[in-house]
């Protein structure tokens, strides 16, 4: 056992990766297993390493954890990501649960059949550019802070980073009429721990492709 | 200003209904203010009172607060339903989330199209009493003791109560298979907060009506 965290997912984003990107962030390096037949998978749920039968699953700190919100939040918790009390919590929360409702569509999207795609990325486009983006220029033009909570970096920040670049590499001039959002996304790829994690040979993953998909598929049926 | 907090949302359950059980459970009175149709919601979109705008929202403790999560979470810690430690706090999430998932497939049954109710009650049955319920009847069976986490009430306890009251409602014969669930139901039912709520005249909401279904469509789309 060498103490480090260890990852259990397919070889690719998927639900996984807003927990690389945390850890990643907070400085803490991993381990990851991939799932890559539907006999592992099986063989993790007859012994027990599942929940509720599903992946994400993370082991750290001797817990086994699985749902992607709560393997969140114990990281932030545990690394100092999560503000300084309850109320900077219930504003992470709620920018962080926005930006989960947007990177949804990103996540479903790779599923979607191919007549719907251009569609699908018009709605990506229209809830990036008029719903949720909005929030988050008018946070850090309002305050001028270099964070979006408590002017500390905090897993808000963090999960708001991974959002834009996903979006981007779908819409790349969406932050066009978001010059906030442009500095923000400078300064927080330029901070150590996330600089190291968006250069090649990182844990961090590539855009699902269509061997991604059909592992999936395959392993969830 | 009544300095309680004032929950915005239509009358009915939908993804209110279980901020309204766990403010109850924690002996907190609380006000409503239910959209009645669409103007409504445009109402409070265009006054800036909803962060994504959406609903639920919630105002407590000077916030305007939205995204379900969030709120449960704001309030399971300001009143002491969210464990010792951030071990516990994991393990809650963890049981939280699974629950919510199973919740999820309950509420959305109603809006199934006819065609589609059958199937769509088979697997909620079939994630209830085979992914969902076993794991929280182990939990109890393994360490005897009367709450979920910590031997101390919690959010966990709250929202298992209020997902197993919910399934009967869909089949009432569903905890046949589980006798420390119905025993945890009987406990759980008589602490006094909960059953205050669970008596005729409080603000617990009934189960949507397909009657209904139409009106609040109206109000969301």
């Amino acid at each position: 056992m060498s103490g480090k965290p260890r990852l259990t997912y397919f070889d690719g984003r998927g639900r996984m990766e807003p927990v690389r990107w945390l850890l990643a962030a907070a400085g803490v390096e991993f381990e990851e297993k991939f799932l890559e037949t539907r006999e592992q998978y099986e063989k993790l749920i007859k012994d027990g390493e599942l929940m509720f039968q599903q992946v994400p699953l993370v082991e750290i700190d001797g817990l086994k954890l699985v749902q992607t919100r709560a393997i969140l939040s114990y990281i932030a918790g545990r690394y100092n990501l999560y503000g300084k009390d309850l109320k900077e919590r219930a504003l992470i929360d709620m920018y962080v649960e926005g930006i989960t409702d947007l990177m949804h569509m990103i996540l479903v999207f790779p599923f979607s059949p191919s007549e719907a795609k251009e569609k699908n990325i018009e709605l990506i486009k229209e809830k990036a550019t008029n719903r949720y983006f909005p929030v988050f220029e008018k946070a850090l033009k309002q305050h001028g802070q270099d964070f979006l909570v408590g002017n500390r970096f905090s897993w808000a920040d963090v999960q708001l980073t991974e959002a834009i670049l996903a979006v981007e590499e779908k819409i790349p001039a969406v932050l066009s009429v978001f010059p906030q959002l442009q500095a923000f996304k400078t300064r927080m790829s330029n901070m150590p721990t996330i600089k190291k994690f968006l250069q090649p040979g990182s844990p961090r993953k590539p855009p699902p492709d269509e061997h991604y998909v059909q592992t999936v598929k395959k392993i969830l049926k | 200003m009544s300095g309680k907090p004032k929950l915005h949302y239509f009358n009915g359950r939908g993804r209110m209904e279980s901020i309204r059980w766990l403010l109850a459970a924690a002996g907190v009175e609380f006000e409503e203010c239910f959209l009645e149709a669409k103007d409504d919601l445009v109402k409070l979109q265009k006054d800036g009172s909803l962060l994504f705008q959406q609903v639920p929202m919630v105002e407590i403790d000077g916030m305007k607060m939205v995204q379900t999560k969030a709120i449960l979470s704001y309030i399971a810690g300001k009143y002491n339903l969210y464990g010792k430690d951030l071990k516990e706090r994991a393990l809650i999430d963890m049981y939280v989330e699974g629950m919510i998932d199973l919740n999820e497939l309950l509420m959305v049954h109603t809006f199934q199209p006819a065609e589609k109710k059958e199937q769509h009650f088979a697997t909620l049955v079939d994630k209830a009493t085979n992914r969902y319920f076993p794991v929280f009847e182990k939990v109890l069976k393994d360490h005897g003791q009367d709450f979920l986490v910590g031997n101390q009430f919690s959010r966990a306890d709250v929202q298992l109560l209020e997902t197993l009251l919910t399934a009967e409602e869909f089949k009432p014969d569903i905890l046949a298979k589980f006798p420390l669930l119905q025993s945890f139901k009987a406990r759980t039912s008589n602490i006094p907060t909960i059953k205050k709520f669970l008596q005729p005249g409080s603000q617990r909401k009934p189960p949507l009506q397909e009657k209904d279904v139409e009106k609040v469509m109206k109000i969301f789309h």
